[in-house]
């Protein structure tokens, strides 16, 4: 019924235009496929939870330069003020902000000795605050208290005696324990130095985004003696931006330092996935441009088709064919070019992934990408055609008489 | 005949406006997304400094972690150096130049007291630095090697920090206040725009540079902090700034500038003394591993052009490819319907040579306009990548000249070639077929 056999035969009396548009289906099949596995990828990566409560902190920075400058009465009192506001859930001082881009990361091993690997992991120095102010539940063990809290000077070199790590990290350290279990066991930092895992956290993410240890972080339970340093402030819902200035004006009272780089989280997430957003848009441009590119190759050449068979197809309505048959050819001869297209094209895809997989290091696409690619490539062929081959079902039969 | 074929080629184009706009907008599409594309990889991958970058070398030495390598893949010695060796190695002068250095930072309080105390970027770095990288003065110099030694506190500006300042007039032999401490403004840069930031690529290859520079041995004196990446495999043995400077962490840049291949070969004996030296003293656990990278090999070694830009400039050249069918299946419609007026010129004289070369300055004409288009596009594009990435892109996306024409170029020849093998088509209809059914 589908008259396969004279279509087919038909289409290699004009084999190029035929091969053209399978060329086309194909790569626009292999661009169109792997954008969508890079975009998934990536939107998936973008809306990773951080842990912490990025719609309701901030950061901002507080460097002293005046010669009676006393850094650790200073952070005394700004943490004192800071908790007092009204409106801050809480607030801690902080060497690195998760999602940032800028941190400290250190290895921790669970036998002690240079010759063990360690797993690297976001090192966080907070106070018995640290908890609440980053918004991460505690799964196991305890909290800091607020005598386990040292101060830490500028090149400091030995770590505190314990540590609070993510579940995540528990999960790497010791693979074949409940993570639950960990509480109490020793990892070593540098090497040889124990520290004591006190409990567990549920999430918190490491500074950099794009680092496979992403979920690995830990708090250490210090204050930094820095003229330089940074407070973490979280706040009840909705009453961020407001507070953003108040705690502004607030610190820049001491006129014996400099306040600045005051950002929101959600400033810095939308930065840090920049480049993933960006990427996310463009390809969802190209996507779009070359499904309209090939579409319209698709409509022009049929159009030339129709309109150079203007006598054939007035001779097959005179000898009978109806409108759905002159229809049909079209429709199946369209199929039929598209399906040596996405054929080709599934190759292709599969080649251009290969490719960038090796020289990219991206992660392969999954399988079933191909045959829905195939498939929506073959639609939007049909799609294409339908309105040229709409118009050759309007040539009269008269026409096939009229030149004769 | 050149003029006629134009015009003949400007009728048909006119004649169907349809098809040839659709053929005009493919090319355009296509070439506007390469350009786009190569412009952001040109730029990522340009020379920074073209006129001696075969003579400046990276510097670097193997001092990792005796269990691991630095680089687990390449075995590449570590991308910095430690304190220990740029204070050796400087001190040596084994080369006709050379120059470390590092980040840091600092809080700048202005005389004058209108403008608020801001903090600055530090360039720590050695009086070769301005030579040795062209840096451009709007006022006085950088410093000798004997301010290095000395230890003096002197200080270059760039353009934007003494406007800040000092509202851009002349400031050299004034005096600045920055980190604590009175430096002495020995000379202003002019603007300074190295793409990429070459002498430093560790904290992001396309920042602007430091807005300050001073003396580099001074961040030992006044402990001026680590800014930038630091690195280690060991913590420091003892307490204290000068045991942080004395340890084993590297956040230090070094570069060398060698006129000769000889020179190359000296300095890389040297370097392999000066470790074997250390390795008698207990350090450089690993074998010998020494590296000079002229500033191109440093840039691909490092990685400067982002994974994510080579692989838009792929697909967009995929893209190019299906604009291009398109226009070889729209050409092949346009000039196999133009089968009777072929027909009819071959019938009164006009030579298979004659209208091959009428077809391909039609399709060039095609291919130009859509090469002006595409330009227009990537204008648009570049402007787009600016918006989506923000600052960071910030010197990578301007079209200049070369990238026009190269633009220009590809379209032109990309469309003559799409025209070929219609315009062979063309050329081969027999002028009896078609005269006969008119």
């Amino acid at each position: 019924m589908l008259e396969l056999g004279p279509i087919f035969r038909a289409l290699l009396r004009n084999k190029v235009g035929a091969v053209l548009i399978a060329i086309q289906v194909a790569f626009t099949m292999a661009i169109i496929v792997n954008s969508v596995s890079i975009i998934y990828e990536r939107s998936q990566e973008t809306k990773r939870p951080s842990g912490i409560d990025e719609e309701n902190s901030f950061f901002i920075n507080s460097s002293g330069f005046g010669t009676n400058f006393g850094a650790k009465a200073t952070i005394n009192k700004d943490l004192e003020d800071l908790r007092a506001l009204p409106g801050v859930i809480d607030a801690v001082q902080i060497n690195a902000i998760p999602v940032s881009g800028g941190g400290w990361s250190m290895g921790l091993q669970t036998e002690p000795g240079a010759e063990h690997d360690g797993i690297g992991l976001a090192v966080y120095m907070v106070d018995e605050h640290g908890l609440g102010a980053l918004d991460v539940e505690l799964l196991a063990g305890e909290n800091f208290t607020a005598s386990d809290i040292r101060w830490r000077g500028n090149a400091e070199s030995s770590w505190p005696d314990k540590i609070i790590i993510t579940q995540a990290m528990a999960n790497r350290l010791f693979p074949d324990v409940d993570y639950a279990q960990t509480v109490g066991k020793t990892v070593y930092i540098n090497d040889n130095e124990p520290m004591i895992i006190s409990g567990i956290i549920d999430k918190l993410q490491a500074p950099w985004v794009g680092w496979n240890n992403v979920e690995n972080a830990m708090l250490s339970p210090e204050y930094l003696e820095r003229d330089a340093v940074r407070y973490f402030i979280r706040t009840e819902p909705g009453r961020r931006d407001e507070l953003m200035k108040t705690v502004e004006e607030m610190l820049a009272q001491n006129k014996e330092r400099v306040i600045d780089g005051m950002r929101s989280i959600e400033y810095v997430r939308e930065r840090s996935y920049r480049s993933h957003t960006a990427m996310i848009k463009i390809l969802t441009t190209v996507i779009i441009t070359l499904t309209i590119v090939t579409s319209l190759g698709i409509v022009g050449l049929a159009s030339f088709s129709v309109n150079r068979r203007k006598k054939q197809i007035g001779i097959r309505r005179a000898l009978g064919a109806t409108k759905r048959d002159v229809l049909r050819y079209f429709m199946v001869e369209n199929f039929l070019i598209s399906t040596v297209g996405v054929v080709l094209g599934a190759c292709l895809t599969i080649g251009l992934n290969i490719v960038l997989v090796n020289a990219l290091s991206l992660t392969p696409m999954d399988w079933y990408y191909i045959p829905i690619g195939m498939l929506v490539l073959c639609l939007i062929g049909q799609i294409a055609v339908f309105g040229p081959a709409k118009r050759a079902t309007n040539i009269a039969p008269a026409t096939a008489t009229r030149t004769v | 005949m050149f003029s006629y074929y134009l015009k003949l080629a400007f009728k048909s184009i006119r004649k169907n406006p349809l098809l040839s706009s659709l053929m005009v907008l493919a090319i355009a599409l296509g070439i506007g997304a390469s350009i786009t594309t190569i412009t952001v990889n040109y730029l990522m991958s340009a020379n920074p400094i073209p006129e001696k970058s075969e003579q400046l070398f990276y510097v670097q030495v193997d001092s990792w972690d005796p269990h691991n390598s630095f680089n687990e893949e390449s075995n590449d010695p570590p991308n910095q150096i430690t304190w220990t060796e740029a204070t050796n190695l400087f001190t040596a002068q084994k080369a006709s130049k050379q120059v470390v250095m590092a980040k840091s930072g600092g809080i700048i309080v202005p005389e004058d007291q209108d403008i608020n105390p801001f903090e600055a970027q530090i360039r720590l770095t050695t009086g070769d630095f301005f030579t040795m990288f062209n840096t451009p003065f709007l006022y006085g110099s950088g410093w000798q090697i004997t301010s290095d030694q000395n230890r003096e506190q002197v200080i270059v500006l760039t353009k934007k920090i003494n406007d800040k300042v000092f509202g851009g007039e002349n400031s050299v032999g004034k005096s600045i206040s920055l980190a604590g401490q009175h430096f002495k403004i020995i000379g202003v840069l002019d603007t300074w725009l190295p793409v990429p930031k070459f002498y430093d690529v560790n904290n992001g290859a396309f920042d602007e540079p430091e807005e300050v520079f001073i003396p580099f041995f001074l961040k030992e004196s006044f402990e001026l902090p680590n800014w930038g990446n630091t690195n280690c495999w060991k913590s420091p043995e003892g307490e204290g700034f000068k045991a942080f400077l004395r340890s084993e962490c590297i956040n230090y840049q070094m570069w060398v500038e060698l006129n000769s291949d000889t020179e190359k070969a000296e300095y890389i004996d040297f370097l392999n003394n000066y470790v074997s030296e250390q390795k008698a003293l207990g350090r450089f656990p690993r074998p010998m591993n020494n590296k000079l990278s002229d500033v191109m090999q440093w840039m691909e070694n490092q990685q400067v052009v982002q994974d994510d830009a080579k692989m838009m400039m792929w697909m967009s050249f995929m893209f190019l490819i299906v604009c291009l069918l398109n226009t070889v299946g729209l050409l092949l419609a346009k000039f196999i319907g133009k089968s009777s007026e072929i027909g009819l010129r071959r019938a009164i004289g006009a030579s298979k040579s004659d209208l091959f070369v009428q077809h391909i300055i039609e399709s060039a004409c095609i291919g130009l306009l859509g090469g002006l288009v595409g330009l227009l596009l990537a204008t648009l594009g570049l402007k787009g990548i600016e918006s989506l990435y923000g600052d960071f892109v910030k010197n990578l996306v301007s079209l200049d000249v070369t990238m026009a024409i190269t633009g220009l170029l590809i379209a032109l020849i990309s469309s003559v070639l799409a025209g070929l093998y219609p315009t062979w088509r063309a050329c081969n209809i027999s002028p009896a077929s078609q005269l006969k059914s008119q």
